[in-house]
């Protein structure tokens, strides 16, 4: 049976590990071919490591399992000059575009939203809002050209949604992109090409599992483990669970980057267990 | 392999339009159906609404498709109807997995009767109410989970539909839908059962296409203009909406729950 995104090329943004990772493979399981690109370092200011050269490589070698092509570039999402670059080189390779997932994002430690020090809200803002914005700006006017439209992916979050206290930043980048999104819905609707918004509850991922985020939810504890975690995560979603996996975004991002989605755009679609609605 | 293998599930309105389309896409997963649809008419309705032919060639697609279907004629006003039907067919083909209420009706005519109201609430949302309610205690009981999908609109979310009596119900109706959906999601989250609600555009089925709907649209253009889609196409098929419900029932959406998913070429973010 033919993959449900045969033929198809996608570009992903913070690929080497976590949900980009996770994107990469399924949709290289479902025919894909990728063009991956992550920051590969650790940003200043930010509570747990990066991603690393390894990682990148790890997503690669299992994309390439699949009997996929992928071309991996470091590029920083700040950057629009290196992503613009790793995208052009990409198409280049792989012959096409047809699926952008502006995945790319941050997390910080807690704080009120009067006590963030500038240079976190800069950041913050930079990689998940102008970030996402580059992304979408590289990799437009290719599927233009093309003419055979399209389907770009931006991840928010539940907090893209509604308010979390002491993430104003996260909060603030993430609705940003749902603003962002529903422009570039109207914008590209004329040449096809669709453009959605994700919004996950907690993910299992390094960007959630590291002590600033269990802290953020367990404000008791100094030094709060994934156990303590856990059942915190949990009070926030209407389904019986602490969090999702990343399979479970990537499976919403495939559904909207296939044909099953061909008339879907402009939507801000929840994989969030609930919370938005609790 | 099928998403939906050994999966049972009971849709409303499965005679024709959304509701056989949904029956054949499920049962090409590898769900069994229960299929219920009044086949008759309602008085304030302006189009020739299903017959019993309609349910029996939905049931002849999904046995074609190899799946096991129970058929039975009731009216989802009709709650005793309804659990009768639902019983026969959960004795036939197992407990149920999957609930699409997607019966509905849209009595917006320029000779419109003044029932017209009071049968679109009572079909479109009292009958979305008795469909689910008819089908939780046993998916509790069972406590397996499940997947629940209301069939809402573009008119669930936004304020289109005009200002006759019959346009304003089917507004009304599919917006409190919405309010069901959210109420549900909340009561049933504890027990596993998702519940979700779609949110199609004008869709190419005999609810849309029909005189009475092309009249009664030509008559206000600002009735047509507020249909227009922002993608380049007038309407979407049935298989659209069936392609995202596949997915929301699906373990592929495991986690989604309480959403409102539009299915409307950009129709809602245009506005």
């Amino acid at each position: 049976m033919p993959g449900r995104v045969a033929g198809k090329v996608a570009f992903i943004t913070g690929a080497a590990r976590g949900q980009g990772r996770s994107h990469a493979i399924r949709l290289a399981q479902e025919g894909a071919d990728i063009i991956a690109v992550d920051i590969l370092e650790d940003v200043p200011g930010i509570p747990y490591a990066g991603p690393t050269e390894a990682d990148l490589a790890e997503t690669v070698k299992q994309v390439e399992a699949l009997d996929r092509r992928i071309v991996a570039t470091k590029a920083d999402v700040r950057d629009y000059a290196a992503v613009k670059a790793a995208l052009d080189d990409g198409v280049a390779q792989l012959g096409r575009l047809d699926i952008v997932s502006a995945n790319a994002g941050i997390g910080t430690s807690p704080h009120r939203a009067w006590e963030i020090d500038d240079a976190t809200w800069q950041t913050m803002i930079d990689i998940n809002l102008t970030g996402v914005w580059h992304t979408a700006k590289a990799a437009i006017p290719t599927m233009i050209e093309a003419g055979q439209g399209g389907a770009i992916i931006l991840t928010s979050s539940a907090a893209g949604l509604q308010a979390y206290e002491n993430i104003a930043h996260y909060v603030s980048a993430k609705h940003g992109v749902v603003g962002l999104m529903r422009t570039l819905a109207l914008e590209l609707a004329p040449y096809s090409i669709r453009v959605n918004s994700l919004h996950p509850t907690q993910v299992d991922t390094p960007m959630i599992q590291n002590e600033a985020t269990w802290r953020l939810f367990r404000p008791d504890l100094e030094h709060p483990t994934k156990e303590d975690f856990a059942p915190a995560s949990q009070t926030v979603n209407a389904l019986p669970i602490p969090w999702v996996e990343p399979v479970d975004i990537s499976n919403a991002l495939l559904f909207l980057a296939s044909d099953e989605g061909r008339y879907i755009t402009g939507v801000t679609l929840p994989v969030d267990a609930g919370t938005v609605i609790k | 392999m099928g998403k939906l293998d050994g999966k049972v599930a009971f849709i409303t309105g499965a005679a024709r339009g959304q509701g056989r389309s949904h029956a054949i896409r499920l049962a090409q997963e590898g769900a069994d159906i229960i299929a219920i649809d009044i086949c008759q008419q309602i008085d304030t309705v302006p189009y020739p609404m299903s017959t019993p032919d309609d349910l029996a060639d939905t049931a002849k697609q999904v046995e074609a498709l190899d799946r096991r279907i129970y058929t039975a004629q009731a009216d989802v006003r009709d709650a005793a109807a309804l659990k009768q039907a639902f019983d026969a067919g959960t004795a036939e083909l197992g407990p149920v997995d999957i609930v699409l209420a997607n019966a509905g009706i849209a009595p917006m005519s320029l000779h419109e009767k003044h029932d017209a109201w009071q049968d679109v609430v009572d079909v479109n949302l009292t009958g979305v109410f008795n469909t689910v309610e008819t089908a939780i205690p046993s998916m509790i009981e069972r406590g397996q989970g499940g997947a629940i999908v209301l069939t809402s609109s573009t008119a669930g979310i936004n304020g289109i539909g005009g200002p006759t009596r019959g346009g304003l119900g089917y507004t009304a109706a599919k917006h409190g839908v919405v309010g069901l959906m959210r109420s549900y999601a909340n009561n049933l989250a504890p027990n596993r059962i998702r519940v979700n609600t779609v949110h199609p555009t004008g869709v190419n089925t005999p609810m849309v296409v029909n005189e009475a709907m092309q009249e009664f649209l030509e008559h206000d253009p600002s009735l047509s203009n507020a249909m227009a889609n922002a993608l380049p196409v007038p309407m979407v098929e049935p298989v659209d909406i069936s392609n995202a419900i596949v997915w929301l029932v699906s373990d592929d959406a495991r986690y989604v729950t309480g959403v409102t998913l539009p299915v409307d070429a950009g129709f809602t973010n245009k506005k």
